[in-house]
């Protein structure tokens, strides 16, 4: 099984998630990560859907997410031709004992520092899943105290639209 | 106006002739407006389920969107199986539902579900209004989505002061549906590579489903085959979309398919698939499907290409289009290729189809044979006869043993297999078609279902004709506990038989119908023509038939195709290579 990304153009109206969500259940497949937000255009959501799917289901899964009514468009990104883009809240035990090796570690994997405590650090890191899996492997040892993740945003590489494209 | 009022005026301007329902708390306010409506008909029913493949009958039968009503809650949830059954045979019906009044939804009021939520996994779309400017677009979103495409059930869920509101009206309303574009048209190229494999194949097969009745299809089906001489299965939900009569046609092919329509699909080298969803009741354990077979797959739904048998040639569109495109690409291809001479295969087809032809014994026991009482209603009805059943054995029969020659002749329910199906849909069918014959073969188990409909049917004046194929069980279960569970029948003995409870023929007369009844060979023509003769009521005919007779040819379930028994032991394919 292979990880895919794709990004769902839906109408913004009321139990379109429940639809997109019930019908991956349904059809039995396991969401890794769910983002959903708005766009530029005011009547139209996005959703950055990854699965870890083989191509065949992938293709049967697509196809049956067009069938719903309020879905406008489905276009999968290949990791190369895109930016992708997680954000993770770390809270890490760190105190004066640690705290400048914990520190060290944020500035490598270029994150942020958001909320300090005596006792404990809450770090704010950006980038794709490997990225953050890494650096939580990093402040593992340390004592992760609660760690939160968005789901997985992403954008095509270029000057070319889905958006653009779907409302034409 | 009221928003109840405009729902009425749209269900006028949508061209909505008649509505299945019953009123309740919520609904109430769009029964008020809908009393003074010259235009639709509202058929008050005994139960919504009742309501809901009433719709269903009527669509099948019409080729127009069936519409249903219902008070939320309960009334709401007792059209979940029919709803679900049109959305399994993508038959287009729109449901109307009540809803708790706005600021009540979601504090567990009086008669609230949500239907919205419990329906979305089988309707193909619904809506919850929450203005009353919206209702006339919901409402023609609902008959458009419902009706383009491949056909669904759409609900429409209204809460009660939404009803009750004031607002305006106007038509047409403009729809606004960015995510709905169904393709029609098939793409040129892939018609092409059709007639490519389809010229060139020694033994091809079309394999026809319920689309091409839904496309209306059938007279293009019928130059197509005559044009190339290919041999044609019809499908559960398909027969009557080819003639029975015509020399090309092998039967319906799956579990319970004729001998011919099964070897054909196994041993065909090319599959033309139209509207047809390869379904495990017609492919049978699937890895062992037609395993040499080229797959060609017209659909209107992309979602159903490829979905469990991989197309070599997939072509997405309506029906209708497919196969005149189809027609016109095979004469081309014709003008430049060597025809390949399809004697071979129909030598091989012929033969299979004189040596298992359907047929079935008569008891040993001295009873009536259900085939035989099947067969001469088939045989003593006028022909445009239209057919509906339940679910079960009788069912099987009635797909096998009357011949249907034209479309929408022959109506039941394949996909969900919703016992209780036969009567609310010859309702339905009746409603929509007066002027026909419409025969309902229903078993004593479906017919206890949902009989009260009958009582519907005799006040509104739709006299349909039931025939209760009385073998006093649950007939297939028994069928599956007498082949794979060692004759231990548990739970399948109505008592119908042993104690005359009910008696079919009291029970017809206390819902306002004539009822009849045959226990011998001798009586039979004798009551159904009399039964044919009865137009003023409903007449319901309780056929007392033997238990044991079973439903050959079979696949059994989980079993390759090629394993099919003629009869109980008898495997004709599976042992001599033809």
């Amino acid at each position: 099984m292979t990880r895919h990304t794709l990004s769902v153009l839906v109408e913004d109206k009321p139990g379109v998630l429940a639809r997109v969500a019930g019908l991956f259940s349904r059809r039995g497949f396991n969401i890794e990560s769910l983002a959903v937000g708005r766009t530029e255009y005011p009547d139209i959501s996005r959703m950055t859907i990854v699965v870890s799917v083989d191509e065949l289901p992938l293709e049967q899964v697509t196809k049956q997410l067009n069938k719903l009514i309020n879905v406008i468009k489905i276009v999968e990104l290949e990791p190369a031709a895109s930016v992708q883009r997680q954000l993770v809240l770390i809270k890490v035990r760190a105190d004066a004992t640690v705290r400048s090796q914990v520190l060290e570690t944020v500035q490598l994997f270029r994150a942020k520092v958001v909320d300090v405590s005596p006792e404990a650090v809450t770090i704010e890191a950006t980038g794709t899943s490997e990225k953050l899996d890494a650096l939580l492997r990093m402040l593992e040892p340390y004592g992760l105290r609660e760690i939160v993740q968005s789901g997985m945003v992403a954008i095509g590489r270029g000057a070319r639209s889905i958006t653009a494209t779907a409302v034409r | 106006m009221t928003g109840a009022q405009s729902l009425v005026r749209s269900l006028e301007a949508v061209g909505c002739e008649v509505v299945f329902g019953i009123p309740g708390g919520t609904i109430l306010p769009a029964y008020d407006p809908l009393l003074d409506s010259t235009k639709v008909r509202h058929i008050l029913v005994r139960h919504e389920q009742g309501a809901g493949h009433a719709a269903t009958g009527y669509a099948q039968a019409t080729g127009k969107v069936g519409v249903c009503m219902a008070t939320s809650g309960p009334g709401a949830t007792n059209l979940v199986t029919p709803i679900a059954d049109a959305n399994m045979d993508s038959v287009p019906i729109v449901a109307i539902t009540g809803q708790q009044s706005r600021p009540l939804i979601g504090t567990d009021a009086f008669q609230e579900a949500d239907i919205c939520g419990i329906t979305m996994p089988i309707t193909k779309h619904n809506v919850l209004v929450t203005d009353p400017a919206d209702i006339p677009r919901a409402i023609a979103e609902a008959f458009h989505i419902a009706a383009t495409g491949r056909p669904g059930p759409v609900l429409v869920d209204i809460p009660k002061d939404v009803l009750q509101e004031q607002t305006s009206f106007s038509w047409p309303p403009e729809m606004r549906l960015p995510g709905y574009r169904p393709t029609t048209r098939p793409h040129g190229k892939q018609v092409r590579e059709a007639a490519k494999l389809i010229v060139n194949a020694r033994k091809p097969v079309l394999y026809v489903g319920g689309g091409v009745i839904k496309a209306d299809a059938n007279a293009e089906l019928l130059r197509l085959a005559e044009d190339t001489g290919i041999p044609v299965v019809t499908t559960l939900m398909a027969r009557g979309a080819f003639p029975d009569s015509h020399d090309q046609h092998l039967g319906m092919p799956g579990m319970h398919g004729t001998v011919a329509a099964v070897a054909a699909m196994q041993k065909s080298d090319l599959l033309i698939a139209l509207g047809a969803r390869f379904d495990d009741r017609v492919t049978g354990q699937l890895g062992s499907f037609a395993p040499d077979a080229q797959i060609i797959h017209a659909d209107i739904d992309p979602a159903e290409i490829s979905k469990n048998r991989r197309a070599d040639v997939p072509i997405v569109g309506d029906c209708k289009e497919i196969i005149t495109e189809l027609i016109d690409a095979v004469r081309t291809e014709r003008e430049t290729a060597k025809a390949v001479d399809l004697s071979p295969w129909w030598t091989t087809l012929k033969s299979l189809r004189e040596t298992f032809p359907l047929g079935y014994d008569w008891p040993e026991d001295g009873t009536l044979s259900p085939q035989y009482v099947i067969e001469r209603i088939g045989a003593l009805s006028p022909a445009d006869t239209i057919y509906t059943a339940g679910v079960g054995q009788h069912q099987m029969w009635a797909a096998q043993f009357v011949k249907y020659e034209h479309p929408r002749t022959w109506i039941n329910s394949g996909g969900l297999g919703t016992m209780g199906f036969a009567v609310p849909a010859a309702m339905g069918i009746k409603a929509g078609v007066p002027g026909t014959t419409v025969w309902a073969i229903d078993g004593d188990g479906c017919f206890q279902m949902t009989n009260q409909e009958l009582a519907t049917c005799a006040i509104e004046g739709l006299p349909v004709k039931i025939a209760v194929i009385n073998n006093g069980n649950l007939g297939m279960v028994r069928q599956w506990q007498t082949l794979f569970y060692g004759e231990r029948y548990s739970n399948t003995d109505l008592g119908t038989h042993k104690h005359r409870i009910p008696d079919f023929k009291l029970l017809a007369e206390a819902l306002g119908c004539a009822g009849l009844r045959a226990e011998s060979r001798e009586e039979v023509d004798e009551v159904i023509g009399k039964a044919l003769e009865i137009n003023d009521r409903p007449v319901v005919v309780d056929f007392v038939v033997g238990k044991d007779a079973q439903v050959w040819p079979m696949v059994a379930a989980g079993t390759g195709n090629s394993e099919i028994m003629a009869a109980r032991g008898i495997r004709p394919l599976f042992d001599e290579d033809l």
